[in-house]
């Protein structure tokens, strides 16, 4: 399955990702290189998962990547739309008590 | 005589072979030529002949047997056997590609050879437990891990870890892990203490997006209470024999090679005879029956319908089960360690 990833510049430094389809071993690259070089420069990345079906742990390895070059950079990486199986996830792997998470819906998740 | 010339002499005996089939063939056309041409084929192949020189030969032939060949179909000749070097040399590269594939196939072999010796030989002994531990890999090589080690007074420590990814990165991630784990020795530390211990090792040595979990637990066979803290991992299950029903053990801590600081808070558990921890590995939890995951509550169920049985028999069917219940197809490496009071 295909990787679809949007890129939008809101504002200088801010940026917002949405990301489409299977995070796997296979698709993880792909996201990789998007979001590895945005991490520079103090930079405020938003990526949005709520069309992201599945991640597995190289797809979340990506995103503890970015995480890590952030935070060695002052900038700020922020996840949303995750859906309930996401957020399982985030929360067995405690990654959700340091990451940034926001819930776009508003409530109605885990 | 060497190999290689018994190949050469093999080489020219094959062409000699086809030399004579096709001077039989112009003449007669008889139908089982082509059978033999077919046979003959299947001898070149085998012999690693590339096309140009069956061509080669093909022409050497004809000029010999009709010197008087038209200068035209001479010169086709010609035509035809610089077409043919294109293909030699694809044949030849192809070759080599599938010798390359058996050295790197040769080398896994080898890997996974090693890969074996990083897991325990054999499970501990302990008075009135009894454990059972079954590891799969979905390829050739595993990225889940586990350990045990022996306190020598009671008391044993039990790892299950699961390093991202499957392969040979993680295979490779696998031996830090044990080495970090082995220069810690047989003494009693707490769960807390091995996971810190472990966190601060893959957070130096490892690539930023390279992540383990793991839990770690040390069952203690004087009082039959069971220390246990999660870096990350998938939550385990207590197995309560009396009111038959499984628990969810707590998952507090990061995963290991995140943060430098992270602390990793300890829960303890008491065990009742025929009491049972279950642990496994994510690719049990996320292994997928007809495209759907597999719920928690299944997997509860079958669980419970093995649990009676002795752990390692117990692991072994539940594996199997689970096989089955994917239709032979194992996406992620397989875990599943129970440890059960019997005394």
């Amino acid at each position: 399955m295909n990787l679809v990833i949007h890129e939008k510049i809101e504002k200088e430094n801010r940026i917002a990702i949405s990301v489409e389809g299977e995070v796997d071993v296979y698709t993880a690259p792909q996201l990789r290189e998007k979001l590895l070089p945005l991490c520079q420069g103090g930079s405020q990345i938003t990526v949005n998962l709520s069309k992201v079906t599945y991640i597995d742990s190289t797809g979340l390895g990506v995103l503890i990547g970015a995480y890590k070059a952030q935070r060695a950079t002052s900038g700020k990486l922020v996840l949303t739309g995750m859906n309930a199986r996401l957020n399982r996830l985030f929360k067995i792997t405690n990654l959700n008590q340091i990451m940034d998470i926001e819930d776009q819906a508003g409530g109605g998740q885990l | 005589m060497t190999a290689d010339q018994g190949d050469l002499s093999m080489d020219i005996h094959l062409k000699k072979l086809y030399e004579k089939l096709l001077a039989s063939y112009v003449k007669t056309s008889k139908e089982d030529h082509l059978y033999n041409a077919q046979q003959l084929s299947k001898w070149f192949m085998e012999k690693r002949i590339p096309p140009d020189e069956v061509v080669n030969a093909h022409v050497r032939t004809m000029k010999s047997l009709f010197p008087d060949l038209p200068a035209e179909v001479k010169a086709s000749f010609d035509l035809l056997l610089e077409m043919m070097i294109g293909y030699g040399i694809a044949y030849r590269e192809r070759e080599k590609l599938m010798n390359r594939q058996r050295e790197l196939e040769n080398e896994i072999e080898v890997a996974v050879g090693m890969q074996q010796t990083l897991l325990p030989s054999k499970t501990p002994s302990l008075e009135g437990v009894d454990i059972g531990v079954i590891s799969v890999a979905a390829n050739q090589m595993s990225g889940d891990y586990y350990n045990f080690v022996d306190h020598g007074v009671g008391s044993i420590g039990i790892a299950i870890s699961d390093i991202i990814g499957k392969g040979i990165p993680a295979a490779l991630c696998m031996s830090m892990i044990k080495y970090a784990m082995d220069r810690l020795g047989t003494q009693p530390l707490s769960p807390a203490e091995v996971l810190k211990d472990l966190n601060i090792v893959v957070e130096r040595n490892v690539d930023p997006s390279m992540f383990i979990t793991m839990v770690y637990g040390v069952y203690d066979s004087r009082n039959h209470q069971f220390r246990y803290a999660t870096a990350g991992h998938e939550p385990g299950l207590f197995y309560r024999a009396a009111e038959q029903d499984f628990l969810d053990l707590k998952t507090r801590g990061l995963v290991l090679g995140v943060s430098r600081d992270a602390e990793y808070p300890e829960d303890t558990i008491s065990l009742q005879p025929h009491d049972a921890i279950v642990l496994f590995s994510d690719g049990v939890t996320e292994c997928r029956v007809n495209g759907e995951f597999i719920e928690r509550e299944t997997l509860k169920q079958l669980i419970q319908g093995y649990i009676h049985m002795p752990a390692q028999e117990a692991v072994e069917a539940i594996h199997q089960k689970l096989y089955e219940m994917t239709n032979y197809k194992i996406r992620d490496d397989q875990t599943i360690l129970i440890l059960k009071r019997i005394g």
